[in-house]
């Protein structure tokens, strides 16, 4: 592939990337928005955070099947409840990552 | 309290820019052995580091360059590339128009800046720290750009230097996953927000059984946001119908 026709494909893929993050920021940052849509858009961290994280602990991505026996899914049991007591972000990405690193040497 | 205010209470730009790395580190953590393995990855593919690091700049997305980096590798058609690219982020636009309500009345200007370093990653700190009250847009482009920074040095040493952290090393693997439970759990403000994870969670799961791809993350949001907000409304009606 030639520079310019990589350069060709990056802007492509740049436009597609950034447009879908900056419109609704634009045209919905600028006006009084309905009661009930902000009270929708209020759920939406927590909906597309527990869409993005349950498939990635429970769903083994090679063959696309559900699996409880991850290490992931063990791991994000304690993480949790550490999580819940600490409410801390740092301290849970740490707790985390060390729990994770223990069962891979184990398992 | 508005994002101007909090910006002038506290202690100038040292302030905003220790607050803001503060919040970024873990993201920067998890970006780290991801973006060296893109960089891996690309030089496999034939791309050298300035190409992947002009990829990084133009297109700030990790999942998608992963896919747009096997699709090289495979010679598949521009235009396939960046209909792939368009799908897999479109979730962004939803994460767009939440961050709106934070961000209401601030200068294009500035939305034009910002808008470049939405992702999940950054999403979820900046809309939790928001939440909480004592954030605002400067420190949330702190954590846009630290984030963004470590990221395209993450893909160009690792196209350099291949990766210089063993497969699995400290758990850091599960970086992001712990941050992002994490981020979950601050994000539980009340029974509709759990009922509406939980709902969330299980859509997902099914979702992507059943459709394999990425159409799950929007799909799944969309429908818990949904029956989250529902909910909400009957039970407040059955109150008020109370009195």
């Amino acid at each position: 592939m030639s520079f310019s026709a990589y350069l060709l494909l990056l802007l492509g893929m740049g436009a597609v990337t950034y447009l879908p993050r900056l419109l609704p920021l634009l045209l919905l940052s600028q006006r009084q928005l309905p009661r009930w849509l902000v009270d929708w858009l209020e759920l939406i961290p927590v909906a597309i955070l527990a869409a993005l994280l349950a498939p990635s602990l429970l769903i083994d991505s090679h063959s696309n099947s559900f699996n409880l026996l991850r290490p992931e899914f063990w791991v994000a049991v304690p993480t949790f409840l550490f999580a819940i007591r600490s409410r801390s972000l740092g301290g849970t990405v740490l707790v985390g990552m060390g729990l994770f690193w223990l069962a891979e040497k184990l398992l | 309290m508005t994002s101007t205010q909090y910006n002038q209470t506290h202690e100038g730009r040292s302030g905003v820019l220790r607050d803001g790395l503060n919040a970024a580190w873990p993201i920067c953590l998890g970006y780290f052995p991801i973006g060296m393995a893109l960089g891996v990855l690309g030089q496999q593919a034939g791309l050298g580091p300035a190409w992947i690091g002009l990829m990084s700049v133009l297109v700030f997305a990790g999942s998608a360059q992963f896919i747009a980096v096997a699709m090289l590798d495979g010679g598949a058609s521009a235009t396939a590339i960046i209909l792939t690219t368009l799908v897999v982020n479109f979730r962004h636009f939803l994460m767009s128009s939440a961050l709106a309500i934070p961000l209401r009345g601030v200068r294009r200007g500035f939305l034009i800046l910002f808008a470049y370093g939405i992702t999940d990653e950054s999403f979820g700190v900046n809309m939790t720290r928001f939440r909480a009250g004592n954030w605002d847009r400067w420190r949330a482009l702190v954590v846009h750009h630290a984030a963004n920074s470590t990221w395209i040095l993450a893909t160009i040493l690792g196209s350099l230097v291949g990766s210089l952290i063993p497969p699995g090393a400290f758990g850091i693997d599960f970086a992001l996953p712990g941050m992002f439970i994490a981020l979950l759990v601050l994000q539980l403000h009340g029974r509709a927000y759990v009922f509406t994870g939980i709902l969330a969670a299980g859509l997902a799961v099914i979702w992507k059984l059943l459709i394999p791809g990425d159409s799950y993350i929007v799909g799944a949001a969309i429908l818990a946001a949904t029956g989250g907000y529902l909910v909400r409304r009957r039970v407040r009606r059955q109150r008020e119908a109370k009195g």
